[in-house]
């Protein structure tokens, strides 16, 4: 038995039975790691160490009966802009290389507070800036699929790792489809929870009306499994909200009979890629077969949402990373004249050159003269997109897109031309700006052996639509048993 | 949607980032490409419709003003780039 193929709640069933301890499978991920981290590249930092010296210690209270729970002893890894206490949060970027948290993000604290085991900290584009992972400062990851191509982004890291078993899922964080395009380009679960299910506390800002952490997993239910876990109320978040405690997993009913899919034409439109369009019409004839209603309707929103996305998103990164002025934290430029001049020094040699350009842009949009025409007409087509949204609701429980208009591309093929890059998110930004809930789950894969994602959109607050929705295909297609990574380098 | 050289350097210096000579032209012309993008929302159907500002209903959430002291100083000024006897060191802003 390979145990870095297990899901997590197969491994919950093998811990329960005593068949394996929490520092077997410990064991199994940091060899994992030790055999696949050069090729891949997913870890900013390992704690491999720490992390087998931790379930030693798990599995001796365990035996001792003095700890219980479901999750007590398994391994997870982080992205690095989730605050980890005295373990470094870089964002992958110069400019918080040395960035030691003195506090635990709030999901944090809550994964130490099920006794899970951190095997290290996932590498992203910086700042979370960017959709291929390529603008990390330390390091470029690879997809396991083809060590060529990209694993998506931001969320590049943990979507590699967990494709590739380095860690049995992760988290995440999605701003504008930096969780869900990274599992689409890897053939993973990512899910992009509502605006306000889980505490943002300790996840270093971006935008913040767009930020929400999530979980990316093998399959459907550890999705739901780990939504259990970071979701609910934070006093520390004042965006978070009270909303009712659900245990996800028995929203997992292996049935969407009766249940309404709209298919948004824009959506399959130009620009997506002939294959992803087949293997999504393929889907939802799969949706059909178990009994759904799929209808197709128009959501003409894409492109105001992208072009909305940009703005709003760069405007809030813009303010919110006017923190980093080297006094209390973070790079500080090694010669500057005066106080100004260690600001803007500091900054400009702490940043790479996508974040400056999203600080320029944002600075753009809200400063005077361009506030009306970019900033605040952004912000009105972002009610014009929740109003859309409420409508597609009203007939629709689930919207189904591509989650990427392409499979995962060429390393290096995209880094130089910004807009671009930007138009890989046609799909998956307007979730973002509506603050909805979206799971990306894998679909098939392309005649390259790449996978393809399909995104399933629902209604604030109903993760269990979507999950169920998710889940039943996953039934249905079982992708994972059909298809693995096979870490090949280049067209084979 | 043109973009002037020194539009750029006053964006930058108000951004408090500098930006090299040599790196201008990139800047310029990818603010170009992707701000004709970003035009696209002058074209949306908006008349009459209010701003979002953010993604949920939340607004005025308050709590009671309660002081909770952080104890743990050292982790904090362990991430100082300079520091001396407790304090952020900078340099002198007093002439």
């Amino acid at each position: 038995m390979d145990i870095t193929e297990l899901t997590v709640h197969e491994l919950q069933e093998k811990l329960k039975n005593k068949e394996l301890t929490s520092y077997d499978i410990t064991k199994a991920y940091v060899d994992r790691i030790e055999e696949k981290e050069k090729d891949v590249q997913a870890f900013v930092t390992t704690l491999t160490n720490e992390a087998l010296e931790q379930a030693e210690k798990i599995d001796k209270a365990k035996e001792a009966n003095e700890l219980e729970g479901d999750f007590v002893g398994i391994p997870i890894g982080i992205k690095d802009n989730i605050c980890t206490k005295g373990v470094k949060t870089t964002c992958s970027s110069k400019m918080l290389e040395n960035f030691v948290s003195p506090y635990d993000a709030t999901v944090v604290e809550k994964l130490d507070n099920e006794k899970m085991i951190n095997l290290g900290k996932l590498n992203m584009d910086e700042f979370a800036m960017g959709g291929s992972t390529e603008y990390s400062y330390f390091k470029k990851t690879r997809n396991p699929w083809n060590l060529n191509k990209v694993p998506g982004g931001s969320s590049g890291g943990s979507a590699a790792a967990v494709a590739s078993n380095m860690v049995p899922w992760a988290l995440g964080s999605d701003t504008g489809g930096s969780i869900r395009q990274p599992a689409s380009f890897c053939g993973v679960v990512g899910l992009k929870p509502t605006y306000g299910l889980v505490s943002r506390y300790g996840l270093v800002a971006f935008a913040s009306s767009l930020d929400q952490i999530g979980p990316i997993t093998k399959d459907v239910t550890d999705s739901a499994m780990l939504l259990n876990i970071i979701a609910g109320h934070d006093e520390k978040d004042t965006t978070s909200r009270k909303v009712e405690k659900k245990d996800y997993t028995k929203a997992l009913k292996n049935d969407v009979k009766g249940i309404k899919i709209g298919v948004p034409k824009e959506f399959f439109g130009e620009g997506i890629n002939e294959e992803v369009k087949e293997k999504l019409e393929e889907a939802i004839k799969v949706y059909k077969e178990l009994g759904a209603e799929v209808e197709e309707f128009s959501l003409d929103i894409a492109k105001y949402s992208l072009a909305t996305y940009y703005i709003i998103a760069c405007a809030e990164a813009s303010s919110n990373l006017g923190r980093f002025d080297g006094i209390r934290y973070g790079y500080r430029a090694k010669e500057f004249k005066d106080l100004k001049d260690l600001y803007r020094k500091s900054r400009s040699e702490g940043f790479g050159p996508e974040v400056k350009r999203r600080i320029i842009l944002g600075t753009y949009v809200l400063s005077s003269g361009y506030y009306d025409a970019y900033y605040k007409k952004a912000q009105q087509v972002r009610t014009l997109v929740m109003n859309e949204f409420d409508k597609a609701f009203e007939k629709y429980d689930v919207i189904l897109t591509p989650t990427s208009p392409t499979v995962a591309f060429d390393i290096g093929s995209k880094s130089n031309n910004p807009l671009e890059m930007y138009l890989a998110d046609i799909c998956t930004v307007s979730v973002n700006i509506a603050g909805l809930p979206g799971i990306s789950i894998p679909c098939g894969i392309d005649k390259a052996n790449m996978p393809i994602g399909m995104q399933l959109i629902g209604n604030k607050f109903q993760e269990e639509t979507i999950l169920n929705v998710a889940y039943t295909f996953e039934q249905k297609i079982k992708f994972r048993e059909n298809y693995k990574p096979t870490f090949r380098k280049g067209e084979e | 949607m043109q973009v002037s050289k020194e539009e750029l350097l006053h964006i930058a210096k108000l951004a408090d980032l500098e930006i090299n000579e040599n790196e201008i032209e990139n800047y310029l012309a990818n603010l170009e490409d992707i701000l004709n993008f970003a035009n696209v929302v002058n074209n949306a159907p908006v008349e009459g419709l209010n701003i979002t500002i953010g993604a949920n209903e939340a607004k005025n959430v308050f709590r009671k003003d309660e002081v909770k002291v952080f104890k743990d100083n050292d982790s904090l000024l362990q991430n100082a780039p300079d520091e001396s006897q407790h304090m952020f060191r900078i340099p002198k802003v007093i002439e």
